[in-house]
């Protein structure tokens, strides 16, 4: 089971920092081939220059591009190409000086400040101020004591700008140290020291080279600047900011002088961005593999064609009955998630769709809404609800159903709610919309919807904001919004998962009398059979994008047929009470499969204890025998009739290789 | 408060067993100066024990203070107040070198698989680190990570791989083999299952059954569910706002809870079986428990007495000591 994921995973994340990121990027690549060259070139200046910086060629003043004077003379007949890259060392250098004083201190003060709150406190109220100093004033001011030291008037550059470094990376070395494997570091007694160097900075990396990229233009523009109003290097040394100022001076007689300064100035700070923008960039990448938007709706238009050519079902429609027949959804490519699941909720009752993460129950379920996410779309079979085939409706018919016929509520209520809006605000408009009445209409409808959601201040919150309600009043509240379209279908996706159990009897007790008051069904989708064996009428069991097991929440939670159920019930710790409390659960071996890794034949055969050899061809669905209930197992009969049940695997912990031997088999 | 152990005062006695953990009158309190003192405390006065080789559950809704302590003890909250004895050594504020020579017998295991190991280190990385903390050379660490992740049913070549390999009930046992690695006397679990799928769950939850066994460690096992804590725990205390509602043997706190508000807890949690689901559900809704989101928190007097059908005047005036009610103790004046 263990190597399903691809090798790339296994690279740091240093490693594809400074890997592909660059190459991928055009820019990022010139940049870099750019500044190389320049730091190679400057590197190596004394080898290969044609002239000293203060060689005076007299015959050829202020002259442009010439055999001798590659890139010409200025007004003194030196060669401009031997003083561009004779003081190009020391340019690069200084503002790298800017670079590591800034950056390097900006990072340990966000180290420091993450690691203690009062430290936190003392480090911004210091760097606020200093971001507050005109950072032009102090460096002339320093330019006056000290003349001018080019190193240090960039370190104190770099001093000045660390400020900024630190807000920036604060925040992300906050988030890294708030991460469990930070605390796990703590109970093994590692200082906190050794922390942000071994645990918070490795995740600072991207951050801090992107950051370095960009400080490091910053210096090369100060720097030149600096130079540029008389405070460079002294003269005769040559600096990039001197030249393009003698340069200023000439700009009618001898307009080339600009040129060449200039460019190599403005293609270096260029690259440094570049080279910033394409790694940052690349740390954020987007989902590019996915199908472009034009394409994704070609797509769904062709399955929305193949779905309706499907002979339609031969019953007659009938009001608020929802059938769902073959439904099949697939990522754009070929994967599928769900194949061939079918079910049917009458009006009035409650369908629980149950399984473990990665079978498909939020797909299919997302499905009957039309909101399944980009890149996923229906690729056969129908959705029949009111005789209508939503798998081939449009989004426009959608619109007028989603909320209206079917609404949705999920598993996170702060979800369904804006935080920028009141609760109040929230609903009303939502029952403008949905009921087409006034404004004063609207306002008592919300108040009442409240109230039958069970909200008993309704009035106060009515006015509160999301953010000032508990999570089991927003989901309540989230509720409230799913009926103000008088829906006939709720969709709940996990609506109790996140809420306490008391609040979570609270929410189900709600639904109950909802579903009893105005005769609306739900799909319920949930991994938790007590809340299936609460509020379900009927349940379908999905295993691996299947329906495994369906038919009355009763006879299957009591009288499983199906190997996962009987598995999923017997690891389940609510199974048991205290004094019947087994041992050992029952669990089963390995993990649900990848639907890349889906067999043909049954599915759950690599994991169950009664697979057998018919157990590898296409199992269809197939009376259980109790009911209208339907089984996706060939054994299903002869496990009932020898009453057999899914036995916990009594293998010491120590003893445990040969099960994952199986497991990866 | 505490379950004291009745021997402990008993002289001379060679069956004298010291509590592992010993957890007495701790008071958490969030924020800084007035903020703190204006606000009810996250812990309230919270005290009890741990024997050696036992497994204690802590429970209680979101909110109820549960997972503080477990940070408490093990040094990652600041305490306010109360103290934490680990083998008979006061740790309520140790720093981190008195951490790092306890750190090897005081372990945790947390709940989100995801973020409690290192994504940019490898599991040998993440499994070597508590040993190379003690000085255990880098060769020696890397066979006892091997060792420990065989023990918990995982290939000896995970060392080299990243956490992104692995799913969530994988990552899980890596983070158990992290805890156990260095043969702790004390895990504290904080709803180190909650994350995990039935199936998953329950694979977890046996192997650190059997590592129990196997060792003779004790757990503090911190969760919101009842029925999961029960499998592994011999005692449960019962947490409400900060407070101690009620603590004794599992079975009896979930089989005859005596407090309301573990009753409401007990009540609340669903059973699979849809006929005694019923029954419990009405059950449940004829002990009349106000619902949670009615009541704002109020200092003073039983937590629990604005949704509690049973409190009168004397619930506000005054906050009920834990006294004992048949076979556990109980902090209520009318249990």
């Amino acid at each position: 089971m263990i190597p399903t994921l691809p090798a790339t995973s296994r690279k740091t994340a240093l490693t594809k920092l400074s890997g592909h990121r660059l190459i991928n990027s055009p820019a990022g690549l010139a940049g870099t081939l750019w500044l190389s060259a320049i730091i190679i070139a400057s590197l190596t200046a004394a080898w290969w220059l044609p002239y000293k910086t203060e060689d005076q060629d007299f015959t050829a003043v202020l002259s442009g591009p010439t055999a001798a004077h590659w890139l010409g003379t200025d007004e003194l007949g030196r060669d401009i190409l031997s003083r561009i890259f004779a003081s190009a060392a020391e340019t690069l250098g200084t503002s790298f000086i800017t670079v590591i004083v800034g950056v390097g201190l900006g990072t340990l003060l966000a180290l420091a400040a993450a690691n203690s709150q009062r430290g936190e406190g003392i480090i911004s109220r210091v760097t606020e101020v200093m971001m507050s100093l005109p950072g032009t004033v102090i460096i002339l001011a320093i330019v006056g004591a000290v003349g001018t030291n080019i190193p240090l008037i960039m370190a104190i550059l770099g001093v000045l700008i660390s400020a900024g470094i630190y807000r920036v990376i604060l925040g992300q070395a906050k988030s890294l140290q708030n991460q469990l494997y930070v605390d796990a570091a703590k109970v093994d007694g590692l200082g906190p020291f050794a922390i942000s160097v071994r645990h918070v900075l490795p995740g600072l990396a991207t951050t801090i080279v992107v950051q370095s990229a960009l400080i490091f233009a910053v210096g090369l523009l100060i720097q030149a600047g600096l130079a540029f109003i008389g405070f460079g290097p002294p003269l005769p040394q040559p600096s990039w900011g001197g030249m393009i100022q003698s340069a200023s001076q000439h700009v009618y007689d001898a307009p080339w002088l600009m040129v060449p300064t200039g460019v190599v100035l403005a293609l270096t700070v260029l690259s440094a961005n570049a080279i910033g923008n394409a790694l940052g960039k690349a740390a954020h990448a987007t989902a590019s593999h996915l199908p472009s938007a034009a394409i994704r709706r070609k797509r769904a238009g062709q399955a929305v064609a193949a779905a309706s050519a499907a002979p339609p079902v031969q019953d007659a429609p009938e009001a608020g009955k929802l059938s769902v027949r073959g439904l099949s959804v697939g990522v754009d490519g070929g994967t599928p998630l769900v194949t061939d699941v079918a079910f049917d909720v009458e009006p009035g009752t409650v369908l629980g769709l149950v399984g473990e993460s990665g079978c498909g129950k939020t797909m299919t379920a997302l499905s009957l809404m039309g909101l399944l996410p980009t890149g996923v779309a229906v690729t056969s079979g129908q959705i029949l609800w009111n005789g209508k085939n939503l798998a081939a409706a449009t989004d426009k018919d959608m619109d007028a159903i989603r909320g209206r016929d079917i609404a949705l509520i999920s598993q996170e209520p702060m979800r369904a709610l804006d935080p920028m809006f009141t609760v109040g605000y929230q609903l009303t408009s939502a029952i403008r919309r949905l009921r087409s009445v006034g404004e004063q209409e609207a306002a008592a409808e919300a108040l009442s919807l409240l109230e039958k959601v069970g909200i008993v201040d309704a009035k106060r919150i009515l006015k509160t904001y999301p953010h000032q309600i508990s999570g089991g009043m927003a989901q309540r509240v989230a509720i409230a919004l799913a009926l103000s379209g008088n829906p006939r279908l709720l969709v709940a996706d996990e609506p109790t998962t996140a809420l306490d159990v008391t609040v979570q009897a609270e929410i189900l007790s709600l639904l109950r009398s909802l579903v009893k008051d105005t005769g609306m069904s739900v799909v319920m989708v949930t991994h938790d059979l007590g809340v299936v064996a609460d509020i379900c009428d009927h349940v379908a069991v999905m295993y691996a994008g299947q329906v495994v097991e369906n038919g009355r929440a009763a006879s299957i939670l009591d009288n499983p047929r199906h190997p996962y159920t009987l598995a999923l019930l017997a690891a389940d710790p609510h199974a048991n009470s205290a004094h019947d409390m087994p041992e050992r659960l029952a669990t089963i071996k390995g993990q649900v499969p990848q639907p890349k890794d889906w067999p043909t034949g049954c599915r759950f055969a690599a994991r169950c204890q009664f697979a057998g050899s018919a157990c590898t061809v296409p199992i269809p669905l197939l009376p259980s025998g109790t009911g209208a209930g339907l089984v996706r197992c060939v054994k299903a009969d002869e496990l009932a009739m020898e009453g057999l049940a899914w036995v916990p695997t009594d293998v010491p912990a120590s003893h445990r290789l040969d099960i994952i031997e199986k497991d990866m088999a | 408060m505490s379950i004291e152990t009745p021997l402990r005062h008993e002289a001379g006695a060679s069956v004298l067993q010291q509590p592992l953990l010993e957890v007495r009158d701790l008071v958490v309190r969030y924020g800084r100066r007035r903020k703190a003192a204006a606000a009810p405390p996250a812990v309230d006065s919270v005290s009890f024990s741990i024997q050696p080789g036992e497994t204690v559950g802590l429970v209680g809704e979101s909110g109820s203070g549960k997972s503080t302590i477990g940070k408490a003890i093990l040094g990652l909250q600041k305490v306010s107040g109360g103290s934490v004895g680990f083998q008979g050594e006061d740790i309520t504020h140790a720093n981190a070198g008195k951490r790092r020579a306890i750190g090897s017998e005081l372990r945790a295991v947390f709940q989100d698989p995801n973020s409690s190991l290192n994504p940019r280190k490898t599991i040998g990385a993440s499994l070597a680190e508590p040993l190379r903390v003690r000085g255990i050379s880098g060769a020696e660490a890397r066979t006892k990570a091997e060792d420990m992740l065989e023990r918990v049913g995982l290939p000896r070549d995970a060392v080299d791989r990243y956490p992104s390999q692995f799913s969530g009930g994988q990552r899980q046992r890596i983070s158990v083999a992290r805890a156990l690695i260095c043969e702790p006397k004390l895990v504290v679990c904080d709803e180190a299952v909650s994350a995990l799928d039935l199936s998953t769950q329950a694979q977890v939850l046996n192997l650190l059954a059997d590592l129990r066994d196997e060792h003779g460690l004790s757990y503090l096992f911190i969760a919101h569910d009842i029925s999961v804590v029960q499998f592994l725990a011999k005692r449960v205390v019962v947490l409400y706002r900060g407070q101690v509602m009620e603590s004794g043997l599992a079975a009896a706190v979930t089989e005859s809870p005596k407090h309301p508000f573990t009753q409401a807890l007990v009540a609340a949690s669903p059973v699979p079986r849809p006929a005694e689901q019923a029954e419990r559900r009405a059950v449940r809704e004829s002990l009349g428990v106000r619902t949670a989101a009615a009541v704002a928190a109020t200092p003073g007097g039983c937590p629990f007495r604005q949704r509690c059908p049973l409190a009168t005047e004397l619930c506000a005036a005054e906050r009920p000591a834990l006294r004992r009610v048949g076979a556990s103790e109980v902090a209520c004046h009318y249990a």
